[in-house]
């Protein structure tokens, strides 16, 4: 058994921000990831970190865009907490080291992205997330933080009150990847989650192959509700052949989209008239989809994305790494010819419910970076927000496990919080089938820290053992299965009928699961076994996101919807809450928070 | 495509010879008896996988021949390379092949990845006797009938393409990889870098810890103690950025100059023709030698 005050689950951007800040309140850390730190996703973000630097600039002026952004889906306190801490983070960045593009004189440079009323993005090249990820992982050596690499976390050691609210996080479970060994790693102070995003429930996504919700997972098997699960941001300009990302710092440095016949497709069809291609995400998504039902689409597939008219200098300067990724994964010379782009998915802006401290309900369990939902986002993320809510919110949730005295949250987590029941009919059961889900059996028996640890160790024995005797499916098939079908129909386009087709399909995929098993009989690098119990998760979460879109009866930011073609403020500004409830997913809602200490937000129209 | 229907069939052959050896053995231990099952599972697989493939049309497919070695799996234990013929189609990467190989004939087929990008460095393998990154070597332009895929050499083999990168990173945190300036501005400002500067460390930054540098090294291969390429590009990184001031590269120029630092280098430039990310690895290491003999004119 391992012990520690502070366990951090995860080591990108998140997981590193939190372990840096538990570190600097004197907390004994460590870092738990199933790869090795920079091997992490956060070094795929391409194009920048927002923050009000500039003083003809404000936070108020950013959060009004990301509430604009989120099409008031997100929590005031939130967005505030964000704004107001943003600017602090990066100048920490910068003072770590963290290589930004300059202006002539030596100032970092910030460029224009989409949705943001000023020029506030900073950035490395196209290249910003290596840097942040390689930056603080820098930090953390330099700080001795101790990293447990290749260790994969399986679950969660949480006591089993009846009341997920009454529960308490008392350490992880993981499995050493080299040698098969599963140990127990006891957290005196608490356990963050920074595992990142889901994108492994779809097939065309811009994630890693390792992004498959292993924390959004745990978290909502042990207790804790899943939040706007629905909120799925498809980023418009992804490389047709492999999702590889196009950064948006193409267009915010004046890249330009064109359609089959030629024509400039923002403008031409009226999809931003302001903007153009610099309208939120969502919005040119769903343009370049549009063209493409249109029959207007190329090869009708995708559409052109032109950056030559910047000339070779500019792009060599400010976007070289967009050059290797056109020219390696598609075979297209960006300085020669158009780069072909279409919509995939990039990003959740849903998550594990937490509040602007990280602390989900369940006491001694945080949650940031992707993995959470404060909620920053909403109901779509601005380009440029993703890096500073790693650093924010990261950094929020390390403090406050470390014990450093913080202002209460204004955000209320956890089932106590609901306003108002769930309406949604799934056309068969969602939950647990069988034995894998077992797992939760909340009966308040097992709640001292030491017993939580061995009963979860023991558990998660079993579960390995019995995944390795049997002699079962693939589970590559149930998954390939399933994120061909959420591709299919939970994509940008959502129809109620399709969504239905998405829960039959996942709930056929887990009881298939019941049948999977691991062939490889090895204990040395069993990647057999890693990838059967993520599998699992990808799951659970690819459920979880069925539910929320099915759920949500309107047309709001990434969430669009066949039947309903409006954004019904009067009945849907709330966050529609999954509890798994043992087995027994319960659907519910939660107000949103347009009010802070700060500031009020009126919803307004969102046009660009 | 016929390779669609063949797992199926694999399988329910497969799931019929366990029960039938399941009822023999009752004195083993149950992990025993377990680990002994799947082992000769395992062969039985392998030869209907190998029957099951002779039947794939050759014209549409690529041959990977890949490096396998488990030391604790029977019939693994010896180093042996196994044959998968997979499905071509325009823009295939190696790390495609090999996604597909493990998904469709042999789950235990085992290779670290993840980004499929080119940035999380997890998949530098020896590609026809190259140092490459799998995600980003396309098989086409690699104009050869078969590929052979191999763990990358001088580093020991965990499991198949799997080796063991401990060495590599302890080089790289004996250098000091962290930024660590004389002094900061206050709070709430930044330091000031001048573009120059920033474009003069630029391409150091690149750096994605994959190992391909190191593992084409010879002198590495040779001295163990040998910061290597990496390594000595990540001090320069750090030496060459102007905001940390001079003190402290005074320190970092101390680290690379010493017995198994820069000196070593023989400008074979092996490390700068497998980088995957274009670093000019050996005039890095070139211009610390240069400016170590400068520091240590300064002091005489």
């Amino acid at each position: 058994m391992y012990e520690h005050d502070v366990i951090v689950v995860g080591a990108g951007g998140a997981g590193l921000r939190a372990a840096i800040a538990a570190h600097e309140e004197g907390a004994d850390v460590a870092l738990v990831t199933k790869l090795h730190p920079v091997r992490s996703h956060t070094g795929a973000a391409e194009g920048g970190i927002n923050a009000a630097l500039h003083e003809e600039d404000s936070w108020e002026l950013h959060a009004y865009d990301t509430m604009k952004g989120s099409d008031y889906l997100a929590d005031a306190p939130a967005v505030d907490t964000f704004a107001q801490d943003a600017p602090e983070e990066v100048i920490n960045l910068e003072h770590w080291g963290m290589p930004f593009s300059r202006e002539e004189d030596g100032t970092v440079s910030q460029r224009p992205f989409g949705g943001l009323s000023f020029a506030r993005t900073t950035y490395a090249g196209a290249e910003t997330g290596h840097h942040m990820l390689h930056t603080m992982y820098q930090q953390v050596v330099k700080r001795g933080i101790e990293v447990y690499d290749e260790w994969y976390v399986t679950n969660l050691a949480v006591t089993d009150h009846d009341d997920p609210e009454d529960r308490q996080c008392h350490g992880v479970v993981a499995y050493e990847i080299a040698t098969g060994e599963i140990e127990g790693f006891r957290a005196n102070d608490g356990v963050i989650l920074a595992t990142g995003g889901p994108g492994q429930a779809f097939d065309h996504t811009t994630n890693a192959i390792a992004n498959t919700g292993d924390g959004a997972a745990m978290a909502y098997r042990a207790g804790v509700p899943m939040e706007d699960m629905e909120m799925i941001q498809f980023h418009p300009t992804t490389l047709p052949s492999t999702g590889v990302l196009i950064s948006e710092g193409v267009r915010g440095e004046g890249g330009i989209l064109y359609n089959d016949e030629g024509e400039r497709l923002m403008f031409e069809y009226g999809y931003a008239n302001n903007a153009g291609e610099l309208a939120s995400r969502d919005v040119v998504a769903r343009a370049e989809l549009t063209e493409v039902n249109n029959g207007r689409g190329i090869e009708d597939e995708y559409v052109d994305l032109d950056m030559r008219h910047l000339g070779e200098e500019r792009i060599v300067d400010r976007l070289e790494n967009i050059l290797h990724l056109a020219e390696d994964f598609e075979g297209v010379d960006g300085l020669e010819e158009p780069m072909p782009v279409k919509p995939g998915q990039h990003y959740a802006m849903g998550g594990v419910e937490c509040d602007e401290n990280g602390e989900t309900c369940i006491d001694g369990l945080y949650a940031a970076g992707e993995t959470a939902c404060v909620s920053l986002h909403g109901a779509n993320r601005l380009g440029g927000n993703a890096l500073p809510e790693l650093l924010v919110f990261g950094a929020r949730a390390g403090h406050h496990a470390a014990g450093k005295d913080m202002k209460d949250a204004e955000i209320q987590t956890g089932y106590s919080a609901k306003s108002e029941d769930g309406d949604v009919e799934p056309p068969v059961e969602p939950g647990a089938v069988g034995a894998s889900g077992e797992d939760a059996a909340a009966d308040g028996a097992v709640v001292d820290a030491d017993e939580v640890l061995e009963h979860t160790i023991e558990r998660e024995r079993e579960r390995v053992e019995a995944l390795m005797e049997g002699d079962g499916l693939n589970h590559a098939e149930v998954r390939s299965e399933v994120q061909k079908s959420m591709t299919a129909t939970v994509n940008v386009f959502r129809e109620e009928e399709g969504i239905k087709e998405a829960l039959r399909d996942i709930r056929r995929a887990r009881e298939r699961y019941e049948d999977v098993s691991v062939s490889d009989p090895s204990r040395t690098y069993n990647t057999d076994l890693i990838h059967t119990i993520e599998t699992r998760n990808v799951l659970d979460v690819a459920e979880a996101i069925a539910l929320g879109a099915l759920a949500r009866r309107e047309f709001r930011g990434a969430h669009w919807r066949a039947e309903y073609q409006e954004r019904r403020d009067e009945d849907w500004i709330k966050h529609t809450m999954l509890a798994w409830n043992d087995g027994t997913p319960e659907l519910y809602y939660k107000p949103v928070l347009l009010e802070s200490q700060w500031k009020e937000y009126e919803p307004k129209e969102r046009s660009y | 495509m016929s390779t669609q229907t063949e797992p199926e069939s694999e399988t329910e052959i497969e799931e019929s010879e366990a029960a039938a050896t399941e009822t023999e053995s009752a004195v083993e231990s149950p992990g025993d008896r377990r680990r002994r099952e799947k082992g000769e599972r395992a062969v039985e697989e392998e030869a209907k996988r190998k029957e099951a493939e002779e039947t794939l049309d050759e014209e549409d497919t690529v041959q990977i021949k890949v490096f396998r070695y488990d030391p604790e799996v029977e019939g693994k234990q010896e180093p042996r390379f196994d044959d998968f013929h997979v499905p071509f189609f325009k823009g295939m990467t190696v790390l495609d092949a090999l996604i597909y190989a493990r998904d469709t004939y042999d789950s235990s087929l085992t290779f670290r990845h993840s980004c499929r990008q080119a940035v999380c460095g997890s998949d530098a393998l020896f590609i026809n006797g190259s140092q490459r990154l799998a995600c980003q070597t396309q098989i086409a332009d690699l104009d050869s009938e078969t590929v052979r895929v191999e763990p990358l050499p001088h580093q020991d083999v965990v499991k198949d393409l799997v080796v063991d990168m401990e060495h590599f990173y302890d080089q790289m945190d004996s250098v000091e990889p962290y930024f660590d300036a004389d002094e900061l501005p206050d709070g709430d400002e930044t330091q000031r870098q001048t573009p120059e500067n920033r474009e003069k460390v630029k391409m150091s930054t690149r750096c994605i810890w994959c190992g391909a540098c190191m593992s084409s090294c010879n002198i590495a291969a040779d001295d163990n103690q040998y910061l290597g390429p990496a390594a000595i590009n990540m001090a320069y990184r750090f030496a060459m950025d102007e905001r940390e001031g001079e003190i402290r590269k005074e320190d970092r120029i101390k680290i690379i100059e010493q017995e198994h630092g820069v000196w070593r280098c023989q400008t074979q430039f092996s490390c700068t023709e497998v980088c995957p990310k274009d670093i000019p690895l050996t005039e890095h290491i070139q211009e610390l030698k240069r400016e170590a003999v400068k520091s240590n004119l300064k002091f005489w």
